[in-house]
């Protein structure tokens, strides 16, 4: 049982500081390190500063590394009272002495250290090691490109060699390829998100050529969709959100960013170009305004503008906020132990964190007090707009300011006659016609009206004049037309003119500033090319630059995840000590170096992990992969796996035949149930319904309100995007289930899916047959005998009962299918019966589960 | 006579025979092969369980123990003095170059209960009840910031990612409730930092997560059917969901449809349950007061109210959150208003629990993420407050199988570090688990190979709490 003793604390209260020998008697002896030093530092120190342990990050065993000291900074100085080794050793400053627990040096080693100190700690060439990494962790080590293992039988892709060579040691055959149905239904949900169309599905099971799935991953490449689709995971990774987040969670406008991401993700910018436009647009030279809008990467973090908030302490929390970002999207690596404290696992030093920290720190302030409320402003674009809507907004912003004149005048003079009015009404209230109130009111001498009653009446006799209503309405046309012409903005990065200092600040607390750092990157990992002054840009470049050893393994790990429903190192954003190790080590390095070469092409990764034979193996599980494999860490067979939450509502939609396609602009706001938004403070909580199309359009673009996300989003897993977050964990609830049945969204989707069936078949049809379309539609294939009977049986149930319940009929219709066709009281039984059924259908685990 | 459990499982099959689910339905909850059949059904326990349910209140941005808990006159003393090098060497601070300055409560403190145990006067309704609490005075933690440490505290770990508390009990026991979630959740005030972790399932299966209750309009957002669907209707429709769901389960072998088709029948369940269990207005007058609840104004005392409400049905664990607790400044006047906010509440859960003879087999645990530094944060005087201190901090617990009025562990004169009975965070899952009657080294759960536990591989019982 650890017990301190409680007057333990009091006695060091009065401890005199024990100050060590500072002079030892000289003695004439030249110092030679293989000689005396290096004997005392192996003897003494390396056995926890060494190639086994690098405690404090420090390397006694080689140059490089006791030049460059430890966590503590380097601890050689030319002035051995100076120098932080000798302190150490002699236990001087309150620091405890080394080697800890253990006895102290003599007096003649601390003699002979001392002396080689002060000629400036001379190491030959050649002795110990010539590099000496800080850490022997795989991940730090660079990806070395292994031989593809030849397996036995024809394997399709390297992939395939390096995982069969596993499955085989574990005694497992891999599964058979899954079905065409499903393969096709599997690589567009996948890919692009949304289900293919009949259609889609009748091609591809006719195009009996070889290479058809190739073909088909191309097509699927190509669309539009498919940006749309991976835009999610990485507005995920970078906090992306219409809102600012924290208690206020005020909106804000950085769509533009956005649709970058899905523009650059279609048009495949390599993922280094991807990385370096995001981190540093604004400082490539010539940057354009594309440039700068990627930049919003950054500007995605949460803002706190509440009153009271101190200004610095909220910028340096941005700035953490992206250090620690940059370090899990990047490096895989979660720096934030290192904000107050060396990382306790890593090896990143407190220094470090902040010696990074100083990359991002020479932003713009971005939240100012404007009156007295506290704001979010800091460097935006205006997005590029014709010149003809320049030229009209100008018009606009002219023709308002001229009404504002105006309204200004007519108020003057309506203001002289007021009292000529109010006099009489007071004579003869009936002669003007005006409202008791106002009578009433005026028999009071207006010297004790009330400053309300003196607004009510002024506005009443404002709205007499038929001129000032004209004006005001005009006015506020005007208005509303200049701000739909207002230039549109997003927030971007921009350095200030005069770089800020950075300090370590003591615990990471903002009023605690330590020494000051400069830019600089982790020595566990490659150096920095650039020396003097690294900026943003130059961190960037590095980040993606081939020698760094963790970015290409956790970007692949990343992508891996996703089409595979886990990552080769399971632990997504830690490749550090603590993470999880690599399931296997050989095939992320091998995939991590072909992603190099495949130009950081994320398409072409894309196209080489589904067209491998493990992306195509069937779902379906055999008691012997279960048994050996239950969790499927060797991939013999594909994982089912949930859609994620806007896909879940893509995909639903698509079916019903509403899904818009309608591509980019500023946030929609589907159907929300009412008082859903219903924060405290100043911010608005009004929803404004979006109107026709932006109803039905993607869940990418849907309205992203930090502390209250879309609530079906919330209810399938999707993150606050309050932070970074690579992975979504998949959970199965029963509010997921009230969700797909009641929520009005889904409600509506099913009578929509309703009403294609009674389209899109003739209306002589079998039930079967309109029975085959919905369920073809939802799950790519036919159903089978015993489905179709549950699902014939519920149509004709509630076809007969419904006859008899024409309101329920009613309220049906007009929820499920609110703007559809004109339909006779017949048609109209029929669809609510079908609704029924497709209600049924869309809640199915096969269809929200990519198979 | 039949356990309780036993008279639960029987409801259960009761309810559902009479539901309109019919007789898929029902195997799928009865008597499926094995184990993924019936996840929830009540299990028995390693040993003698001592509470059958969980109630804990979570206390969320840490409440100051040296202000509520932990009287230390000797820190009065020093009030405003610099703390001691030796507090600062060594310590997780050791970088800290100003030494901050010490700060004594300004609050009074009072002895309660005939066991006479020591307490703020921000607490008098709790106190009234101080000879039903263990006061731990001596809980430790690893983690000193909110997010982490609420996870640690919830999951035994300071990641996101394992099993919480919560699920790791409907696991061990299943759930008592016919037609409701096993383990519910209810938040006062916007979401702690941990996020759903703090009641995620971890790698357990998801049945065991809990859910989460709205405070304010529909309890559950989408628990009402849409208009013209009506409650047969939607029984038909999730009864086939449920028949279509078991014929592909039967195909494709993913025990994932056989939880979502539990899901489906309990949420079917739910429509009926919760507004009839979220709707307090038929709680006699006094029992509102009681609790100190304006009608109408959701918040931490009509989720106490609600706490018991859920127990009295069988749920599993309940799981309170309350936001505010943060005090790094202007503790003087946000410690008192928090106090307000949660005392009589959950002396009234406490007192209620009591009444209807629940207490016995109900255990209340009431703690924060960590403490709070006996240093104080920020400028002398007024707006002082406290920086966050996870080397002794304050839980207490009542009910079920505990010996109350009782204080457990001591701190140092400054109360900072324990000097008696220290108590970690895995000693005090242990003890938890042991009073519900479950093994917290036998709780295991196979994952990447290893067999996991709450405990990981800490976790000694805090016997003295024990009757």
């Amino acid at each position: 049982m650890t017990v301190k003793r409680p007057d333990m604390v009091f006695r060091f209260l009065s401890l005199v500081v024990f100050l060590g020998p500072s002079l030892v008697a000289a003695e004439p002896v030249k110092v030679d390190f293989v000689r005396d030093i290096r004997p005392i530092l192996h003897r003494h120190c390396v056995g926890c500063h060494g190639p086994r342990r690098q405690e404090a990050r420090l390397r006694l065993d080689a140059r490089v590394a006791t030049r460059r000291g430890g966590i503590s900074g380097p601890i050689l100085d030319r002035d051995p009272d100076r120098s932080l080794l000798m302190a150490r050793l002699e236990g001087r400053n309150g620091l405890r002495r080394m080697p800890l627990e253990r006895p102290a040096l003599t007096e003649r080693e601390l003699m002979l250290i001392r002396r080689w100190v002060r000629a400036g700690a001379p190491w030959p060439d050649g002795i110990g090691p010539r590099e000496a990494p800080l850490s022997r962790h795989w991940a730090y080590q660079p990806p070395r490109r292994p031989p593809v293992p030849r397996v036995p039988g024809a394997s399709h892709s390297p992939v395939d060699s390096f995982l069969d060579v596993r499955i085989r040691e574990a005694g497992l055959v891999p599964a058979l390829l899954a079905d065409r149905r499903t393969l096709i239904r599997r690589v567009w949900l996948d890919l692009l998100g949304v289900p293919p169309t009949l259609g889609d599905v009748d091609r591809f099971l006719a195009d009996r050529e070889p290479g058809a799935w190739e073909r088909l991953v191309d097509r699927l490449l190509a669309s539009p969709r498919y940006g749309e689709r991976w835009a999610s995971p990485w507005l995920d990774a970078a906090r992306y959100a219409d809102s600012n987040g924290y208690q206020r969670d005020g909106r804000r406008e950085a769509w533009a960013w956005r649709d970058w991401v899905i523009d650059a993700i279609n048009a495949d910018l390599p993922f280094d170009r991807f990385t370096i436009e995001q981190l540093a647009g604004d400082l490539l030279p010539g940057a354009t305004v594309e440039n700068r809008i990627a930049t919003g990467f950054h500007r995605s973090t949460m803002a706190n503008v509440e009153a009271g908030t101190d200004a610095e302490e909220e910028r340096v929390l941005a700035v953490f906020d992206r250090v620690n970002t940059t370090g899990v999207v990047w490096l895989g690596t979660t720096l934030e132990c290192a904000q107050c404290h060396h990382h306790k696992y890593d090896p990143i030093s407190q220094r470090e964190y902040y010696q990074l920290f100083a990359f991002f720190n020479n932003t713009q302030s971005e939240i100012e007090t404007i009156g007295t409320r506290r704001e979010l402003t800091g460097p935006k674009v205006e997005l590029p707009r014709p010149q003809e809507f320049i030229t009209r907004h100008r018009k606009l912003l002219r023709r308002v300011k001229q009404l504002e004149r105006q309204q200004a005048a007519l108020s003057r003079k309506l203001k002289q006659q007021q009292s000529e009015w109010e006099q009489e009404v007071r004579t003869d209230p009936t002669s003007v016609r005006a409202p008791k109130w106002v009578a009433r009111l005026l028999q009071r001498p207006s010297g004790k009206w009330t400053a309300a009653e003196k607004k009510r009446v002024r506005e009443y006799h404002q709205k007499q004049s038929k001129a000032w209503t004209r004006l005001k309405k005009s006015l506020t046309q005007a208005r509303v037309e200049r701000d739909r012409l207002a230039p549109r903005t997003t927030l971007v990065m921009s350095e200030r003119k005069k770089p800020r200092i950075t300090r370590r600040l003591v615990r990471g607390d903002f009023l605690d500033p330590a020494e000051v750092l400069l830019a600089a990157t982790p020595a566990v990992l490659p150096p920095l090319p650039v020396t003097d002054s690294p900026s943003r840009l130059d961190l960037a470049r590095w980040l993606v630059d081939s020698r760094n050893p963790l970015v290409a393994r956790v970007v692949v790990n990343r992508q891996w995840a996703f089409l595979f429903g886990r990552g080769l190192v399971e632990s997504l954003d830690d490749f550090g000590t603590r993470g999880a190790p690599p399931s296997h080590p050989r095939l992320l390095d091998w995939l991590a170096t072909e992603l190099v070469r495949l130009e950081w092409s994320r398409k072409r990764l894309h196209r080489l992990l589904v067209t491998s034979l493990a992306y195509q193996r069937r779902s379906v599980t055999s008691a012997s992969h279960r048994q050996v494999d239950p969790d499927n860490r060797l991939y013999a067979r594909v994982s089912r796996r949930r859609l994620s939450a806007e896909l879940i509502r893509d995909n639903c939609l698509a079916i019903a035949g509403l899904l818009s396609d309608k591509m980019g602009g500023p946030p929609v706001f589907p159907v929300q149930p009412a008082g859903v938004w219903n924060h405290i403070g100043v911010a608005s909580n009004l929803w404004r319904t979006s109107q026709n199309e932006d109803l039905y359009r993607r869940g990418v673009y849907v309205y992203w309100r930090r502390t209250v996300p879309y609530p079906s989003f919330v209810n399938f897993d999707a993150p606050s995007r309050e932070v970074c977050s690579v992975f979504r964990s998949p959970s199965n609830t029963p509010l997921q289930a009230l969700t797909l049945l009641n929520d009005p969204v889904f409600v509506e989707a099913a009578g929509a899916l309703a009403a294609r069936g009674l389209d899109e078949v003739s209306t002589t049809a079998e039930p079967l047959e309109r029975l085959q379309l919905l369920f073809g539609l939802a799950a790519s294939r036919r159903p089978t005998k015993d489905e179709a009977a549950v699902l014939v049986d519920r149509y004709r149930y509630e076809r007969a009962r419904l006859a008899s319940s024409p309101k329920q009929v009613e309220q049906l219709v007009k929820q499920g299918h609110p703007r559809g066709t004109q339909r006779t009281a017949e048609q109209n039984i029929e669809l609510a019966a079908w609704l029924h059924v497709a209600n049924v259908i869309l809640n199915l685990d096969e269809v929200i589960t990519r198979e | 006579m039949k356990s309780f459990d036993d008279q639960q499982r029987m409801a259960r099959r009761t309810f559902l025979e009479g539901s309109g689910l019919g007789a898929l339905a029902l195997a799928s909850v009865l008597d499926q092969d094995g184990l993924q059949a019936d996840a929830l059904s009540p299990r028995k326990s390693h040993g003698v369980p001592r509470a059958r349910r969980l109630i804990y209140l979570h206390m969320v941005g840490a409440p100051s123990q040296l202000d509520l808990f932990d009287e230390k006159p000797v820190l009065r003393e020093h009030d405003g003095r610099e703390c001691p090098a030796e507090l600062i060497e060594g310590q997780r601070f050791a970088f800290l170059k100003a030494r901050p300055r010490l700060m004594g409560s300004p609050f009074a403190f009072r002895k309660y209960g005939d066991a006479g145990i020591t307490l703020s006067e921000l607490l008098p309704h709790t106190g009234q009840l101080a000879d039903e609490l263990a006061l731990i005075r001596t809980v430790q933690t690893e983690e000193f910031n909110h997010g982490p440490a609420q996870v640690f505290m919830q999951t035994g770990f300071g990641r996101q990612g394992r099993p919480s508390l919560g699920s790791w009990v409907t696991y061990g026991l299943g759930s008592a409730a016919v037609d409701l979630p096993a383990f519910v959740v209810l938040v006062t005030g916007l979401t702690p930092g941990g996020g759903s972790s703090l009641w995620g399932n971890g790698f357990l299966p998801s049945v065991y997560q809990g859910v989460r209750f709205r405070a304010k309009g529909d309890p559950v957002l989408f628990a009402s059917n849409p208009a013209g669907i009506d409650r047969g209707a939607r029984g038909r429709i999730v009864s086939d969901v449920v028949r279509l769901n078991r014929l592909r389960s039967r195909v494709s072998r993913d025990p994932e449809i056989e939880t979502r088709i539990a899901n489906y029948e309990l949420a079917f369940r739910m429509q009926a349950s919760v507004p009839e269990l979220m709707d307090i207005s038929n709680e006699p007058r006094h029992v509102l007061e009681m609790y100190g609840i304006s009608p109408g104004q959701p918040g931490f005392a009509s989720n106490c109210l609600l706490a018991r409400r859920l127990v009295e049905k069988g749920v599993r664990m309940v799981q309170l959150f309350d936001q505010g607790w943060d005090h790094h400044g202007n503790i003087r006047k946000r410690l008192p208003e928090k106090c307000r906010q949660v005392d009589r509440p959950i002396a009234a859960l406490l007192r209620d629990l009591r009444q209807r003879g629940l207490l016995d087999e109900t255990l209340v645990v009431f703690g924060g993420e960590f403490g709070r530094t006996p240093m104080l944060q920020g400028q002398v005087g007024t707006a002082a407050g406290r920086d966050h201190h996870k080397d002794a901090f304050s839980v207490w617990l009542a009910g079920g199988g505990v010996r109350g009025g009782q204080v457990i562990g001591q701190t140092d004169e400054l109360g900072y570090f324990p000097v008696e009975d220290p108590v970690d965070i895995h000693d005090l899952h242990a003890t938890i688990l042991h009073l519900l009657g479950l093994d917290h080294q036998r709780l295991t759960y196979r994952f990447q190979g290893r067999d996991y536990r709450l405990t990981d591989v800490g976790g000694t019982l805090v016997s003295q709490l024990l009757t």
